[in-house]
């Protein structure tokens, strides 16, 4: 029995950076060719892998808008004070005088008794039975727009309550029910949308694990052959990796044209909505860092799901 | 070079490649190994090039124990080991210079060396006018060529060939073995498993018999 410890062997016969990234672009390349080779299949995957991440990221884009537009209702949602019956027209100025050096508030609109009862008698038909009373029973208003770093809900819930305990306030309203709970809406469906982003993601990690074991079967001969002549596990999973990579992001490229053609298709309709309310609302479609997202995000599923598949098929095939 | 101590090897089922074996086979020679058809040729070589591991005795290999060296490092013991097969195993859909290459590639040479080394295995083998060609397009003699110049291309001190002259008429086998004889005489190791008897007997050199998985006849070294 030797006692020889010549077990251990050169690693890296002379590593040298160049040459290891000209295998790597040359593996790249080539793995590329091979997906060209067989245009069809290549354009069917892509095409799959396109759909499942266009449905999520499509989604993302809708609710990012409809963010945009409520969140522009929102900062537009004022508080109105009712000051007590017996405030008159000009205590009445004097507070929003004294409020307008409030920290937390923008602007102030003074609604007087009289133009008050101007307003009503004009929108409620009311108008003569309101001659009949002999003082004018309605109290003096101050609509208060926040500050657009204190109007959120919640923020702006605040300066109700610090209103609310003025002497001369009677009932504070802050108008932003209907706000919150399209919020709230906007949420679940955010919530939903990555839900199914998770399904989809997976779908995908699937759908690209099956094609490189496909092709690891396909290409089993050679395979064995290049681990005969000594090819190392990573050198046989370079190409299988590459492969992944690139389904990946043509993918990615597939879903992004999909989600642009919808929107340009829906931007039309969408600005004669917007038209309608008088908004100047442009819908906004994929920006450049969810463009990045979706390709980084792509490729690295292709990579990912790629790894799986060859870490699972590729240790079983051994020469004989 | 080799060396085998007592070395056995038995397939799941029962079956028994080879019963203590130990034969020691020194830098520089050039020996036959023969038998008939399952006396264990094919195992011996294998357990050599570690495509199977033996299930008892101690192999060496390159003064390498190969019963223990790990998995991880068989990629590396196997480019020190140019190994021939009688179905060839080259790459259909890769041209002549691409699967002599493979070796080069694998172990991470630069393009020019590449080259430079791949043309001049190519000639060796006189088929330099034939690097483009797909491999299929081939005679067996000359795709057995291949196989022969993607062995040697990287410059390995131990050979091994499984009944290279397989399918090959006596003319071509005789050409096969005058290549190995010239390998031979640059100080390659060779060991060449063959059933091929009335080949080997013009070769004068040593020669193993496998018998039922146990070695019969050593004719011990020559020279």
């Amino acid at each position: 029995m030797s006692k020889s410890r010549n077990n251990t062997m050169r690693r890296r016969p002379g590593f040298r950076p160049d040459i290891w990234l000209q295998r790597h672009l040359q593996v790249a390349l080539a793995s590329l060719g091979r997906l060209t080779n067989a245009p069809l299949g290549t354009l069917m995957t892509t095409a799959v892998i396109g759909i499942a991440l266009a449905l999520p990221i499509g989604l993302h884009v809708l609710l990012n808008n409809l963010q945009n537009v409520s969140g522009g209702w929102e900062s537009g949602a004022s508080i109105s004070l009712f000051l007590k019956q017996e405030i008159s027209d000009k205590q009445a100025t004097a507070l929003s005088k004294k409020l307008r050096l409030h920290q937390r508030i923008e602007s102030i609109q003074v609604i007087s008794k009289a133009s008050a009862m101007a307003e009503f008698r004009r929108l409620s038909g009311f108008g003569d039975a309101l001659e009949a009373l002999d003082s004018n029973p309605l109290p003096a208003l101050l609509v208060i727009l926040p500050k657009s770093k204190y109007s959120t809900p919640e923020t702006a819930q605040l300066l109700v309550r610090e209103l609310g305990l003025l002497p001369e306030a009677d009932i504070v309203q802050l108008d932003l029910q209907w706000v919150r709970r399209l919020q709230a809406i906007t949420e679940i469906a955010q919530r939903a949308v990555l839900v199914l982003a998770t399904l989809l993601g997976l779908a995908v990690l699937l759908i690209i694990g099956n094609t490189i074991r496909l092709e690891i079967q396909n290409r089993h001969a050679e395979i064995e052959i290049t681990k005969l002549i000594g090819a190392t596990n990573g050198f046989i999973r370079r190409p299988f990796l590459y492969t992944g990579l690139w389904y990946g992001l043509f993918g990615g490229i597939i879903a992004w044209l999909l989600v642009a053609i919808s929107i340009l298709l829906i931007s039309g309709p969408v600005a004669q909505l917007a038209m309608l309310y008088q908004s100047a609302f442009d819908l906004s479609s994929l920006d450049i860092t969810t463009t990045l997202l979706l390709l980084t995000g792509s490729a690295g599923l292709g990579l990912l799901g790629s790894w799986i598949a060859v870490g699972r098929h590729l240790s079983a095939i051994e020469p004989s | 070079m080799i060396h085998f101590d007592n070395v056995s090897k038995r397939y799941p089922g029962g079956h028994t490649g080879l019963a203590g074996v130990s034969f020691r086979i020194e830098p520089g020679e050039m020996v036959f190994l023969t038998g008939h058809s399952g006396a264990g040729k094919s195992t011996l070589l294998k357990l050599i090039g570690l495509l199977e591991r033996s299930s008892g005795g101690q192999v060496h290999v390159n003064d390498r124990n190969l019963t223990r060296l790990k998995n991880s490092q068989i990629p590396y013991h196997r480019r020190e080991v140019g190994m021939i097969f009688q179905d060839h195993r080259l790459l259909n859909d890769r041209t002549v210079f691409d699967n002599v290459a493979l070796p080069l590639v694998v172990s991470g040479m630069g393009y020019k060396e590449i080259s430079r080394r791949v043309h001049a295995a190519l000639d060796k083998v006189g088929l330099l006018n034939k690097e483009k060609a797909a491999p299929i397009t081939l005679s067996g003699g000359e795709q057995q060529r291949v196989g022969i110049a993607r062995a040697v291309v990287s410059k390995p001190p131990l050979v091994l060939a499984d009944e290279p002259t397989g399918n090959l008429d006596p003319k071509l086998s005789q050409e096969i073995m005058e290549l190995f004889g010239w390998f031979n005489q640059v100080g390659v190791t060779l060991l060449i498993a063959t059933h091929d008897l009335d080949l080997i007997s013009r070769m004068d050199k040593r020669i193993l018999t496998l018998s039922n998985g146990q070695l019969v006849q050593d004719t011990g070294e020559t020279q």
